[in-house]
């Protein structure tokens, strides 16, 4: 047995749940600084909690920032490669890939329109040091030609994610009327609940809300929804539900050498208005003209075994790479993600340990709303 | 706490090894290990009649989260595998040191056994390691 647990290094950030988490028997690691639950005992309980009732996820780690002020719209059009001017009802979500001139993703986030002067973007916690250098260094640009674009970090805030098909039934049950306004809450919209604030986007592939609430009555929130039968979800389930849902994971299947294009993310990119000058539409642009020399795709293993990140995929086009690979809970079988040349088509191998393995090419997600999407 | 039963003996890379009447061995994963690693998915056993020297990869096992190799504790021929866990790898996770043996082994030679760590030796290794 190698070690297969990556121990705590540094100094690790801790959200306002951990001692929750303690409690709740949590098995901790370290996720990109912070100490997270991985699981509360076994993933695969959890996964399907989540598929078949619903379950709550500490996402407090998460990176929440406003953006204020008389030039934000124009200013998140030239940052993001999808265009905030399709959302111009308030709360409404809209996710986007935040480009290099080059075209590669540097992060994936959502933004929330609220009102014409303020957006509120959600990020990736592992990614939250170059992601605000990089939007503070564009705003401190837009602001020499007059933007008036300020950024504040909302570390002030905690976020429990409630997912699954029961999930709203019980956060209201639990939550009360502070949670009201959210009764009418469509999928893919945000809506502010006092202090609080609810959306209702989601990365399971169940529905459910996002809820941000003061640090300080994070434990609380926690209490309150574990009383109505919400179970806490461990990042490590997280991950499968993401996956079979066929959400694409920061890191591993995009990152700053790849493009939108060419990580299945091109309906997240606005080429329309064309006169809309966004960083790396340029570079963008050309892909798109030669044809992009890869495309994500599902992979279904038909041979035992469990598909992995990093493994090589052997086409008659070519080879590629497996981004996200895991054993689904719903479907019974092994699924990823993976990069393969273009042109690819129904079946492929994968190389696992120095054996070849068929796998068919599928069409993803895998699995929403408690069901599988695929054969 | 994981469980560390008196009468096994121990590697560093989480094997137990229990000594049998008929002087074989039968080998698995520790309390220990299968905690660390969470939900089995699939394992790959060794081939009947294969021959590995102590400290050779020999069989895998893969949780949710991750694959990892188990290895040969001691020098001597695969006589028996525990197909069941094929269907069922989650016996590992529920019974480690009993219904979830991995595979048998006809050690080449006997003393080998005894010089792996005995159960107090191993838990202060897992003490150990977590600190």
């Amino acid at each position: 047995m190698s070690q297969a647990l990556s121990a705590v290094q540094r100094t690790p950030q801790r959200t306002p749940l951990y001692d929750r988490h303690l409690a709740a028997n949590a098995k901790i690691v370290d996720f990109a600084g912070w100490e997270m639950p991985i699981h509360y005992g076994s993933q695969l309980e959890e996964h399907h909690q989540v598929r078949t009732d619903a379950g709550m996820f500490d996402v407090s780690h998460m990176v929440v920032l406003d953006l204020t002020g008389a030039g934000v719209t124009a200013f998140l059009r030239h940052l993001l490669a999808n265009d905030v001017a399709r959302t111009q009802t308030p709360g409404k979500a809209l996710y986007s890939c935040l480009l290099n001139e080059r075209g590669g993703v540097i992060d994936d986030l959502i933004v929330y329109f609220m009102n014409d002067s303020w957006y509120r973007m959600v990020v990736n916690a592992a990614t939250r040091d170059k992601d605000l250098a990089w939007i503070t260094a564009q705003a401190i640009s837009a602001n020499k030609k007059g933007s008036g674009v300020e950024i504040r970090e909302r570390d002030d805030l905690a976020m429990i994610a409630v997912q699954g098909p029961n999930a709203r039934d019980k956060a209201h049950a639990a939550l009360g009327a502070t949670l009201d306004p959210a009764r009418e809450l469509r999928p893919f919209f945000a809506i502010e609940c006092g202090e609080w604030y609810v959306a209702r986007t989601g990365y399971t592939g169940e529905d459910g809300y996002e809820i941000m609430v003061p640090a300080e009555q994070a434990g609380a929130t926690w209490d309150a929804l574990l009383a109505a039968g919400v179970h806490p979800i461990g990042l490590g389930a997280r991950d499968t539900l993401r996956l079979e849902a066929g959400m694409n994971l920061y890191g591993q299947d995009m990152n700053e050498d790849i493009s939108p294009l060419e990580a299945g993310l091109g309906w997240t990119v606005a080429f329309e208005p064309q006169e809309r000058d966004f960083i790396g539409r340029a570079a963008l642009e050309k892909q798109r003209a030669d044809g992009p020399a890869f495309r994500l795709v599902g992979l279904i293993l038909e041979d035992r075994g469990v598909l992995r990140a990093h493994q090589r995929v052997v086409t008659g086009q070519g080879e590629g790479e497996i981004t996200s690979g895991s054993f689904s809970p719903t479907l019974g079988k092994s699924i990823a993600l993976a990069r393969v040349p273009a042109t690819t088509q129904d079946r492929c191998q994968v190389e696992i340990r120095g054996k070849q393995l068929a796998a068919r090419i599928v069409k993803y997600p895998f699995a929403r709303n408690g069901k599988a999407c695929t054969e | 706490m994981s469980n560390v039963p008196n009468e096994l003996r121990y590697t560093k890379s989480h094997e137990w090894v229990r000594t049998e009447a008929d002087g074989s061995v039968t080998v698995g994963i520790t309390d220990h290990a299968q905690e660390l690693l969470g939900d089995m998915v699939f394992i790959e056993l060794p081939e009947i009649e294969a021959n590995y020297t102590a400290g050779d990869e020999c069989a895998v096992v893969e949780s949710v989260k991750a694959a990892s190799d188990v290895y040969s504790p001691i020098s001597g021929e695969v006589i028996a595998i525990n197909e069941d866990l094929t269907e069922t790898p989650e016996t590992i996770n529920q019974d480690p040191f009993d219904t979830g043996w991995m595979f048998k082994m006809q050690p080449e030679d006997a003393g080998e056994v005894d010089e792996l760590m005995d159960a107090e030796a191993y838990a202060e290794f897992i003490a150990d390691e977590e600190h």
